[in-house]
């Protein structure tokens, strides 16, 4: 993939981001982490590694988790993205935010947007995980902060909370 | 007024929410208009002479901005202790990332090109890469000997107890570099307007650092300097430093171009350029009597600065002062040396020299241990430090710590003796072994010695037109909670509610100088300062008879606001003192090193997978006294992440050298542990407090990167009977030693027993 420069040929590519229509112009092969950052202000996502190992510019696209460093923007093309500044509900944050908040899930916070979507599709595949299986579904997202163990603790108690609302 | 209610509690970090939410402003998400972006033009060869510099066709380069060492207004370096490191190799280049050219563009994708059109033609001088290389002085290139800086610590008389000791226990130790990986990147923007002088933004754990670098390169006054901080997105000491070159670079291009410049590194150029762990070795020399006591020892410590001094001899400093580990010596001669070499330099990182010396020792005991036939429990016993006696550097021991306490507590929450007896009857059969293995240490709160005093650090607290208090210092938050933590002392210190306190954004322009956000010292001495200044604010709303002796928080907001109606500003300022009673001998190094330590025994439990050589850590006690835990999540955060960087350092994270440069600057082949990767890491404290902190704060920050390479590597050797001595220790490591030396211990024991 190459990166956006001036010289690039340009075309409208449309997608929903966050429940609303957007329409952007850029090269087919702009990275949609860049096109998100850059052109519709969503900072949320974040460049760590630029090589889709750290997972800080994780975003949902169609309900998948994907590193949007690797995305050319052209497959984008009619998506439905989600990134963390569509997660909380006008001043309701997610179960998750509040879990991250209390459990000390987010430490320097830079990885912090990127794991809570990853959780959050984690959940959505998965709605009761094990341990085993946060560990597994985390794994594609670096933090050096924490050592993990907060984060999970985090995930553990969105799930917990989900259940006794559902319950009552 | 309720004591001690929102110091120990967890109160909801500062700045989460906006963490949580993506809406925290890192530097890379901030945009200036007509912002340009820069890039570097590094050395490629790692010791020359520049003879030519080339600008090769192609390239429009009438639209770039192109900055040289010419056109430096001021001194060519980055101001810190010394002043060797040029911002701009002019004409010879020391290590193959040093940068020569800057340049910057209104695209910033334009600039890779660029970049890769300008070529250094140098020629090639002979280059050396390693400690042993250094020494030998075949090449000399640093200052008349490749010697930072030696440091010794003397300790009675070493010489007259060897020929008592009943055994003589010898072993040398390395460590390796390791990258902090912070998962921000560095950068900064900066701008220029002749008027005010410089402005830079950026990701940086030490503003004043910045400030005085940038007065030094670009002849300015304090005034004209200013240096924000913004959001910083992890730092574990790789944020101390560096920053001041990338702020350097940034102003220099945006004082030429009339433009905001932003530098934001990628993560190649990140690993490669800035800053890692000193890689060090550590030879021990250990007379030990009949009964396991230590009787003496000589330790040489050694630690490889790269091109430049930077901030290597303050690393050695803690490096040595820990070298002894929590034990008691009777005598002891500790010798340190930083020395030269052409890689990039080497800086802070979390723990300081510390991790690397400290390693030596806990391997050291196990050997100790080993060839006089104890237990490693029992030879820590039988030398841990009591109160009362003197560490290496002579300074009396007056916490009331209990080491045997901590000991015999860790063992109980591992299960360490039934594991140890099951491991060793289970691992006579079948493809894994296991093992479990202690590491015991102490880490020192603070700058070492005098540092402190030098320091000199200043602290504001004011009132706000809303009746709140504001903290004003320029310590750093970059995840540790040093927002927080302070905002829960100056609560706390005024009887106030925690959401009546908040803190400014560190900005020179703003906040006083509190001293660089390091060295394990914000939540002791700069909280110490912040309680004292907070207390100030209170004895001046009681002068004038706005509050009594005692309040509620709205009575205090309601004095507040009223006594800055009638004089427009509530001030408190406090300047550092040192403790009484606490000396230091800068010379000999003897004293009071530290005001206070934190103290810790951490025990790993691990599996080799004998078909892989793959290690994996199982399970992980981490118990410590680091005085009063000011906010319990913080807290075990701190630990947490500090073991899982440890287990990184010990098992998975190697640079690869090539020639003084990283090969292996990438995330892909740089591997640090995933969330898959680690064991539960289990976080328990004692609570001692301490005298000389704010309600009996120490430090906590570096103490966990401290325990878990030593702990681990004694684990793997209760697991495969083999000892290894240096990190990382990588499955291709140990296959290499349980092949080649299937005996290795027996043979080790015949030897060094006498």
């Amino acid at each position: 993939m190459i990166h956006s420069s001036e010289n690039h040929v340009k075309s409208e590519i449309s997608f929903t981001v966050n429940g609303e229509q957007r329409v952007v112009r850029a090269s087919s092969m702009e990275r949609l982490l860049d096109v998100l950052r850059g052109q519709l202000g969503l900072t949320g996502a974040k460049e760590g590694c630029g090589e889709g190992e750290c997972g800080s510019c994780s975003v949902l696209m169609n309900g998948s988790l994907v590193n949007s460093c690797l995305v050319p923007v052209l497959q984008a093309e009619d998506a439905n993205i989600v990134t963390i500044e569509g997660l909380a509900q006008e001043a309701q944050l997610h179960a998750l935010q509040e879990a991250f908040l209390e459990c000390g899930g987010a430490q320097c916070g830079i990885c912090t947007p990127g794991m809570i979507l990853a959780a959050a599709h984690l959940l959505s595949k998965k709605p009761d995980p094990t341990l085993e299986e946060i560990r597994e579904g985390l794994s594609g997202n670096l933090c050096r902060c924490t050592g993990y163990v907060q984060i999970f603790e985090a995930v553990a108690r969105a799930v917990r909370r989900a259940e006794i609302a559902s319950f009552s | 007024m309720n004591r001690e209610r929102i110091v120990g509690s967890a109160v909801p970090r500062k700045e989460g929410r906006e963490k949580v939410t993506g809406q925290a402003r890192y530097l890379d998400d901030m945009v200036l208009p007509d912002m340009l972006y820069g890039a570097t033009v590094r050395s490629q060869i790692p010791r020359g002479r520049i003879e030519k510099i080339e600008f090769k066709p192609g390239i429009a380069w009438d639209e770039f901005v192109i900055v040289s060492a010419k056109d430096i207004p001021g001194k060519n370096c980055i101001a810190l202790i010394g002043d060797d490191q040029p911002c701009l190799a002019s004409e010879f280049v020391n290590h193959p990332e040093e940068p020569v050219i800057l340049l910057a563009h209104r695209d910033r994708y334009a600039l890779r090109k660029a970049v890769d059109s300008v070529s250094i033609e140098c020629k090639s001088l002979p280059a050396i890469f390693t400690i042993e290389e250094s020494e030998r002085c075949s090449e000399i290139v640093w200052g008349s000997d490749n010697v930072f800086k030696t440091y010794r610590i003397d300790k009675g008389d070493v010489d007259e107890v060897w020929s008592k000791a009943a055994y003589i226990v010898e072993g040398e130790y390395r460590t390796g570099a390791q990258e902090q990986l912070y998962i921000e990147n560095n950068g900064m923007i900066a701008s220029y307007d002749a008027g005010k002088g410089v402005t830079v933004w950026g990701s940086l754990q030490c503003p004043y650092y910045v400030h005085k670098a940038l007065m030094a390169l670009c002849s300015l006054p304090a005034e004209k300097v200013r240096v924000v901080q913004m959001e910083t997105g992890g730092a574990f000491g790789g944020k101390e430093e560096y920053p001041s070159m990338i702020a350097a670079h940034a102003a220099l291009l945006a004082i030429k171009s009339g433009r905001p410049v932003k530098m934001v590194y990628d993560r190649a150029e990140d690993m490669a350029a800035t800053t890692k762990r000193h890689p060090s070795r550590t030879r021990h020399r250990t007379a030990v009597s009949a009964d396991g006591k230590i009787l003496s020892g000589e330790i040489e410590f050694t630690i490889d600065g790269g091109a430049y001094a930077t901030l290597s001899s303050v690393v050695l400093s803690r490096g040595l002062i820990h070298a002894g580990g929590p034990y008691y010596w009777p005598s002891v001669r500790i010798s340190g040396k930083a020395v030269a070499t052409n890689a990039p330099p080497h800086g802070a990182f979390r723990g300081f020299g510390a991790p690397q010396s400290l390693f030596a020792m806990e391997r050291h005991m196990d050997r100790i241990a080993r060839v006089i036939g104890l237990s490693p429990i029992e030879i820590r016993r039988r030398n841990f430090l009591k109160p009362g006696q003197m560490t290496t550097t002579e300074q009396v021991v007056r916490e009331p710590i209990d080491l045997e306490k901590l000991l015999g507590r860790a063992l109980g929450l591992s299960d360490y003796h039934a594991k140890r007896e099951r491991f060793a009857r289970e691992n006579r059969t079948g493809t894994t072994r296991r093992g479990i293995g202690i590491a015991a240490f102490l880490h020192g709160a603070g700058f070492t010695g005098s540092g402190e005093r030098y320091l000199s650090s200043v602290v504001g607290v004011e009132g706000c037109a809303n009746g709140g208090i504001r903290v004003l210092v320029s310590s750093t938050e970059f995840g540790q909670g040093t927002k927080t933590v302070l905002c829960q002392i100056a609560a706390e210190a005024l009887g106030l509610r925690y959401e009546d306190v908040t803190i400014a954004q560190p900005d020179t322009m703003q906040v006083p100088n509190s001293g660089p956000t390091v060295a394990s010292r914000t939540v002791m001495v700069v909280g110490k300062l912040v309680e004292s200044a907070a207390r100030g604010i209170q004895q001046t709303l009681r002068a004038v008879g706005l509050i009594g002796d005692s309040y509620s928080a709205d009575e205090f907001r309601a004095a507040c606001r009223s006594y800055i109606g009638e004089h427009r500003q509530l001030r408190s300022w406090a300047r550092y003192e040192p403790p009484l009673g606490i000396f230091w001998d800068d010379q000999k190094y003897r004293g009071e090193a530290y005001a206070a330590y934190s103290w810790a025994v951490y025990i790993a439990e691990v599996s080799v997978d004998l078909t892989t050589y793959s290690v994996s850590v199982k399970d992980f006690v981490a118990l410590q006294e680091v005085g009063k835990v000011f906010h319990p999540v913080l807290a075990i955060g701190q630990i947490a992440g500090g073991v899982a960087q440890g287990i990184g350092f010990a098992l998975y994270e190697k640079v690869i050298w090539q020639k003084g440069r990283m090969q292996n600057n990438q995330m892909t082949n740089y591997i640090m542990p995933t969330s898959s990767d680690l064991p539960p890491i289990r976080v328990f404290f004692e609570e001692l407090g301490n005298v000389h902190g704010a309600f009996g704060a120490k430090g906590i920050g570096e103490l966990p990167m401290d325990g878990p390479a030593p702990a681990i590597l004694n684990a793997l050797e209760d697991a495969l009977r083999v000892p290894f001595d240096s990190i990382p220790l990588l499955p291709e490591d140990i296959f290499e030693a349980l092949t080649a030396q299937p005996s290795a211990i027996e043979s080790e024991i015949a030897s060094e027993a006498r």
